[in-house]
């Protein structure tokens, strides 16, 4: 079986993976470039990234046929680190980045992934694709006309060009039309040249040159948690993706320890961290990749093309790699998001639109995610809150009332709950029969109790029925799966 | 154990494994599951397009595209098996078997069977499927896997059902070989076959005594051989000459180490023997 499964995984679909990888090597450089620049490293940090991400991944990753190398969401964590304290810091958090990533792959945190709401992943992707639409302003803002003039013509060249012909990426001819176009105009504008060191030869295996101490480590160990939540964040989105598209199945524990190596490798041969990406993996699938053999493909690809092919790239405009970036992050955006914020739940809504400003807000991917996640257990707290009722029903002459309660009560309901009693009415018996309501924290136990003692000082006897199977909720493992009937026993009473 | 289990697809040893099915039934007295598996390949990608460019509301398109494609492709492969299905159901009661039932499944045969083989007293399997090329003598993919994982017996049908008479055992001592002996000395499946028993290699009257004793009762015309060389040369030679209609061996001895490297008996005979092949674990 596993011979067979391996074959599948890298032979099942050979010409398709290999045509495919090609495409996306195309659509990988450009992010690789552009967010060097930004992360504030030479170019060939992120390229070198690029090819040792993507060809590790293809051993190691969980998910066969999703691209992984160097992405935006992990280069915007890094900004300050690389400003305040340089490359050699960034290496070793690169490295360290790998390791947090093993241990939580082995830990099988994908796990919590169930609490990442669907309103939190379309925030998600949208504040993605913004920040790497905003990435590209500083490549064209400030500059002279032209330089808007080749980004329109990149962009009409990339979604003009499938129309001719599919056969060829668009955004390969968009590149070499712009690029032979400058050359031959000798216009000005700047080129990749610009931007920093190119590679020039393999990666070459290097420990970061950095005293290995406690002081390095409370400087690196933030940045390389907040890399890691984002890289395993964002690929895990894309592992789910990829699964509908190709409707099989990924192991994301193994996907998580394999991002966790892939960094690592990165780290010991010179390239920043990354993780897996929407946009390229879309590509992937649409080019016909499906194998291993599309993502190792990819990363070999364009090692070859950037080593091999070093003074062409040098010439290439910046303006066209722009209308690469921007193409692709326009194709990331969830534009039916602006259509659902009016056929959404409010609340929905507000998660979507909160994950969005506070990503864009913070350039940090995973704290944009925690706020989206908070925001929408807050949200489902108050709606269940609001599934409790309180009946109740008087003998006039006893001087007795019983009060009914049906529904959820906890941290949320359980100042609903005691505002619907009466204590101001004269009674001999109080009785409060919880035996079909829920009491699922101790909040809500502290709220009956004081139910009680309130009715106890007006002088009233209180008699609680049901009380057993009501806090039978309370405990925190309800090991109801194992029990066929139980779910109904527990909902029934 | 009330039926057998026929796995059919579009290849040309469908009729053959019906034929062979048939015989089976007929001599076991039991009914007939025709099993046919729709099996998908997501492996492969049934959409490509180079241009890499994606546009606005990208995914949510790829997604409808590749699962309108899918939806397709499963509905013809469904509509194609429940008619192979209806045929092979007319075949079959066409050689007088009353029970048949069919099966259409989506996964994997090797795995449905897995699940279910141990109910069955028998599978008939064709040498290939659609997918293989008799050109080459290769097997089936699915083969292999099927005899490794059965627990119960599995008869592996050859090009074309002849009239089966003459029954080849290829016996080598061991214990699968030893199990073989004593189900054709008691299975119907092999009663009143002309049964020949070959060793191949250097005779051991020990072994050949004990197959002879087992075999007298049942197959008094029986004849027991040892043939010196290798299983895989002598037997084939032997089936061609003395115009055997059936080959019955035990499966897979030894480990799979040792397969590795010098290639399995059992794999090399059911190739090189154009006759159907009755496997016992």
């Amino acid at each position: 079986m596993t011979t067979s499964t391996w074959r599948q995984d890298w032979l099942g679909n050979i010409r398709n993976d290999v045509l495919s990888g090609m495409v996306v090597a195309m659509a990988l450089i450009p992010e690789a470039i552009a967010f060097s620049i930004i992360a504030g490293v030479d170019p060939q940090v992120g390229l070198y990234a690029a090819f040792c991400i993507a060809v590790t991944i293809a051993f190691t990753g969980g998910r066969v046929g999703m691209i992984s190398a160097a992405t935006g969401s992990t280069a915007l964590v890094m900004v300050t680190l690389v400003r305040d304290h340089g490359l050699q810091y960034l290496l070793l958090t690169t490295l360290l980045t790998g390791v947090l990533q093993f241990v939580f792959g082995y830990l099988k945190v994908a796990n919590l992934m169930r609490f990442v709401s669907r309103s939190v992943v379309t925030g998600f992707v949208n504040a993605l694709a913004i920040l790497i639409f905003l990435a590209q302003m500083p490549q064209v803002i400030g500059q002279s006309w032209v330089v808007y003039a080749l980004v329109v013509a990149g962009l009409a060249i990339i979604y003009g060009f499938p129309h001719l012909t599919k056969v060829v990426p668009s955004p390969l001819v968009s590149i070499i039309v712009l690029t032979v176009l400058c050359v031959w105009v000798g216009v000005d504008v700047p080129t990749v040249a610009d931007m920093g060191k190119l590679p020039d030869s393999l990666p070459i295996f290097m420990w970061p040159d950095v005293p290995l101490n406690l002081d390095t480590l409370r400087i690196v160990l933030p940045y390389a948690v907040t890399i890691a939540a984002v890289g395993l964040l964002e690929t895990m989105m894309t592992a789910t993706i990829v699964d509908d598209f190709t409707d099989t199945p990924s192991d994301k524990h193994r996907e998580c320890m394999g991002q966790g190596v892939a960094n690592f490798v990165s780290g010991l041969f010179g390239g920043m961290a990354g993780c897996a990406m929407i946009g390229q993996s879309v590509i992937n699938v649409k080019s016909g990749g499906r194998g291993r053999l599309s993502t190792l493909v990819a990363g070999i690809f364009l090692l070859i093309l950037v080593v091999f092919a070093k003074p062409l790239l040098a010439m290439i405009p910046m303006a066209s790699l722009v209308a690469v970036m921007v193409m692709v992050s326009i194709g990331t955006f969830n534009w039916a998001s602006f259509r659902n914020l009016r056929e959404y739940p409010r609340s929905s809504s507000i998660v979507m639109i909160a994950t969005v400003v506070v990503v864009v807000a913070t350039s940090n991917l995973a704290t944009g995610v925690l706020v989206g996640v908070l925001l929408s257990a807050l949200f489902f707290a108050r709606k269940v809150g609001q599934v409790l009722h309180v009946a109740s029903e008087l003998n006039a002459e006893e001087r007795v009332r019983e009060y009914r309660v049906t529904g959820q009560v906890f941290f949320a309901s359980a100042n609903a709950f005691t505002h619907s009693f009466d204590f101001s009415e004269a009674l001999d018996v109080v009785r409060i029969d919880v035996s079909r309501a829920h009491f699922w924290d101790l909040t809500a136990i502290g709220a009956l109790d004081k139910v009680v003692l309130k009715f106890r000082r007006e002088g009233a006897r209180v008699d609680v029925h049901g009380l057993n199977e009501a806090s039978a909720t309370l405990v925190d493992k309800l090991g109801v799966h194992d029990k066929s009937d139980a779910v109904e026993r527990l909902m029934s009473h | 154990m009330t039926t057998l289990f026929a796995c059919i697809d579009d290849s040309r040893y469908t009729h053959s494994v019906l034929d062979h099915a048939a015989w089976a039934a007929l001599r076991l007295g039991i009914g007939v599951e025709l099993l046919h598996v729709l099996e998908r390949h997501p492996e492969r990608a049934s959409l490509t397009d180079f241009s890499g460019s994606i546009g606005m509301g990208a995914s949510g398109a790829l997604l409808t595209e590749l699962a309108a494609l899918d939806e397709q492709r499963a509905k013809l492969a469904m509509e194609q098996g429940r008619r192979l299905l209806d045929a092979a159901c007319a075949h079959l009661a066409g050689k007088g078997i009353e029970s048949v039932h069919t099966r259409l499944r989506h996964g994997e045969l090797v795995d449905i069977l897995e699940a279910e083989c141990a109910d069955r007293a028998l599978t008939v399997i064709g040498k290939r499927g659609v997918a293989a090329d008799f050109a080459k003598l290769h097997l089936g993919s699915n083969l292999e896997r099927v005899l490794r994982t059965s627990g119960q017996p599995v008869l592996v049908a050859s090009r074309a059902y002849r009239a089966i008479k003459r029954l080849l055992v290829a016996f080598d001592g061991s214990e699968s070989s030893r199990k073989l002996v004593d189900m054709v000395a008691h299975s119907p499946l092999a009663a009143g076959l002309e049964c020949h028993v070959i060793m191949a290699g250097s005779a051991d009257a020990a072994h050949m005594g004990w197959a002879e004793e087992r075999l007298r009762e049942s197959h008094a015309a029986c004849q027991v051989k040892v043939i010196p060389g290798d299983a895989a040369d002598v037997i084939p030679a032997y089936a061609e000459t003395h115009g055997m209609n059936l080959l019955a061996m035990g499966a897979y001895g030894h480990s799979k180490m040792r397969e590795l490297f010098l290639g399995s008996t059992t794999t090399t005979l059911i190739r090189r023997c154009l006759l159907p092949v009755l496997v016992v674990r």
